[in-house]
């Protein structure tokens, strides 16, 4: 019994750290422990992480928590240490938190950081017909309450980034001759009156967002994180990250429903917040690490940057060539564009600016509804790509 | 349950695994032991060449029983994965019957919808162990399959039956062991994971994967063998943009044992890189004082380890 009551607190306290873990899967763990016995400490560990793990992500949390609970007895590991435990609990749930690198105490000040992000009062709160007047204004020049407006009238646009013809097949107008339909009828009938067909079903695109956070970026950068979020509350596939001087995905905390909780989480979750960029690096650390995990299946590519490099020119162009490769479109976002006098003439933009599809400004809330049409009616096709200035190719024998 | 299908204890796991030939280190053992005691499903995700798809096949051969395979796609659907009439046979049986001369509407249908016009995909035939024989079904690359079939293996893997509306219910006598794997291309949905037993399988230690290579290039002397893991399990630690796995590592060994090298020089690795290395840039950066490097720090852990 207290092996039972051991694992139910356990599982407790697994949940406590943001693993999600069901009644039915500490059935299991204390069916699997009963298992492998008692007798060797790593059997013990992979039976309860094989029936309360499932992801590779929660691996490490799991493990500082295991390493916690059960507390590190190395050789004196033995059946007494398992029955002992469950009373120490409080003391232990404090070690597990410093373990973790997310804690309440670093939410409270990422919130100081950023006042404006802050719910305005209530009484500050415009009309949607204030939104109007808004349209045009630059992200970077509105006051803390227009900003809010702004991303009120974010939340009303609607996205839908193109769709592509999957492999399924379901009943409809298309190439596929539906045997099983028209033989079941054809019982039915007598005759092989008709042919019933089947078309590919049609389904979304993903769409990938890379968020720009570095100091040049500094006042925009935030606005357009909610854009990200407005994104990810339309459309279930949306992989987000942000670099500066690298790379930090942020898709999970942009899941939370509330923009607040979803921006402070990812500030928490983002080191280098108005660092230095390295634009070449982050998309090769994207490549190496990523790509294969979350670019897929005819993705849709927004950059939001406004180019401002300081890394490698060479491997930023070699990045973006790759990028624009493996996607079916790209879009590059700069904040910059479309004021009187800017012309793309930063040494990242020159590199990367001949691999995009679609160079377009995010400077105001106009430009996003643009960018919204736009993305709603992206053509199927890819546009044609530059291979032959791919110095790589080239080099190539 | 029969001793055949099944493991007395985790180091029986290790041992069966051993003369198999798959070499599985305690926590994979661990978990393939609870998987087939719980008969639960086991599910199995790493990078691609870790050897996911050779524990079902290992683990097949020491149960004793039968591997059904189903590689996942895009796209699967109940046609290709559980069953399909074969309409074909179906019109032609149909004719027949037409041609002769009073046919009963309902005896027909009877006939034409019986075992004998029906094809077997994987699933069904899983669920079609004998007692104390449970076949392993490796339902490979879960990932590449889209939701709507996760969602049928799903109900699959809770019930072990599939109902076909023209025949009845098929429901498993023996249900299978069940192994799906995942390269992880994208986030399987969690109500099916929740169904089985996880495990992440890390690339091998050197001396595992030193074992391996032992194991099933038995021709490689032990030099080679010991140089080209080692420089391997460096080029794993380099940022790569797409890590060689254990076949990559088995087929390199190969290779310099039909070029009948012993062992590996800056020359030889030029010329036979594209076995272990997939992608263009990988290779073009793995030249000259890279791989010098790497090589030097391969050799000096081939060493450490032999000491």
């Amino acid at each position: 019994m207290a092996l039972t009551a051991n694992l139910v607190v356990f599982g407790r306290l697994l949940r406590s750290v943001g693993l999600d873990i069901a009644t039915a899967e500490t059935i299991t763990a204390i069916d699997a422990v009963q298992r492998v016995g008692l007798s060797r400490r790593d059997d013990v560990y992979h039976a309860l992480r094989a029936s309360l793990v499932r992801r590779h992500d929660d691996i490490p949390v799991f493990d500082a928590a295991f390493a916690a609970f059960w507390q590190d007895h190395g050789e004196r590991w033995g059946r007494r240490d398992l029955r002992a435990i469950g009373e120490p609990r409080a003391g232990v749930s404090i070690q597990i938190e410093a373990v973790l690198p997310e804690t309440d105490a670093s939410a409270e000040e990422a919130e100081d950081e950023t006042p404006s992000d802050r719910p305005l009062p209530v009484g500050e709160l415009r009309t949607s017909s204030s939104a109007e007047t808004l349209r045009d204004h630059d992200f970077a020049d509105m006051t803390p309450s227009e900003l809010a407006d702004a991303r009120q009238a974010l939340d009303a646009l609607t996205w839908h980034p193109g769709e592509r013809r999957s492999r399924r097949w379901a009943p409809g107008d298309g190439p596929r001759l539906d045997l099983r339909r028209a033989f079941r009828r054809s019982l039915t009938t007598g005759e092989l009156l008709e042919l019933p067909r089947r078309a590919r079903r049609v389904v979304r695109r993903p769409l990938v967002v890379f968020c720009d956070v570095s100091g040049s970026m500094e006042r925009y950068a935030r606005m357009l994180l909610h854009f990200a979020h407005a994104l990810t509350r339309s459309r279930q596939r949306v992989e987000a990250f942000t670099f500066s001087t690298r790379l930090t995905r942020i898709t999970r905390e942009l899941g939370a429903r509330r923009i607040d909780d979803a921006l402070a989480a990812a500030a928490r979750r983002v080191p280098d917040w108005s660092g230095g960029t390295r634009i070449g690096e982050a998309l090769r650390a994207f490549h190496v690490h990523w790509a294969r995990y979350v670019l897929r299946r005819g993705a849709v590519v927004l950059v939001i940057s406004d180019g401002w490099d300081r890394g490698d020119p060479a491997m930023l162009r070699h990045e973006v060539a790759r990028l624009q490769r493996s996607c079916h479109r790209l879009i590059w976002l700069s904040p910059l564009l479309g004021t009187a006098d800017y012309r793309p003439l930063t040494r990242g933009l020159v590199a990367a600016l001949p691999f995009v599809d679609d160079f377009l400004p995010a400077r105001t809330l106009r430009n996003l509804e643009d960018l919204a049409r736009h993305l709603n009616t992206l053509p199927a096709r890819r546009t044609p790509r530059r291979t032959a200035v791919d110095p790589q190719k080239a080099l190539a024998p | 349950m029969t001793a055949l299908a099944s493991f007395t204890a985790v180091d029986d796991v290790q041992a069966r695994l051993a003369r198999e030939g798959y070499v599985a280190d305690r926590g994979l053992a661990t978990t393939i032991f609870l998987a087939v005691t719980l008969r639960r499903p086991l599910f199995l995700e790493g990078e691609a060449g870790v050897g996911k798809t050779s524990v079902a096949t290992a683990l097949a051969s020491t149960l004793g029983s039968d591997l059904i395979r189903l590689q996942c796609y895009e796209g699967l659907d109940v046609a290709h994965a559980v069953y399909e009439w074969d309409y074909a046979r179906q019109l032609l049986e149909l004719r027949i019957l037409e041609a002769s001369a009073d046919v009963d509407r309902d005896d027909a249908r009877r006939e034409l919808f019986s075992d004998r016009y029906l094809l077997k995909r994987p699933l069904l035939r899983s669920l079609e162990g004998a007692p104390g024989r449970p076949p392993v079904l490796l339902v490979d690359e879960i990932d590449r399959a889209d939701e709507e079939f996760e969602g049928y293996l799903l109900e699959l893997l809770s019930e072990y039956r599939v109902s076909i509306p023209e025949l009845g219910t098929i429901a498993a006598v023996e249900p299978p062991v069940v192994v799906l794997t995942s390269n992880r291309t994208r986030e399987v949905h969690d109500a099916l994971k929740r169904r089985c037993l996880y495990h992440w399988i890390e690339y091998p230690s050197f001396e595992k994967e030193l074992a391996i290579v032992r194991g099933k290039v038995p021709r490689a002397g032990e030099a080679l063998a010991r140089q080209v893991t080692a420089l391997v399990q460096e080029l794993r630690t380099a940022e790569l943009y797409k890590s060689p796995g254990i076949s990559e590592t088995l087929d390199w060994v190969s290779a310099l044992v039909a070029l009948e090298r012993d062992s590996l020089d800056p020359a030889t690795i030029d010329d036979t890189l594209g076995v272990v290395l997939k992608a263009r840039e990988d290779i073009e950066a793995m030249t000259g004082d890279r791989l010098q490097g790497l090589m030097g720090r391969a050799m000096l852990q081939g060493v450490r380890h032999s000491g």
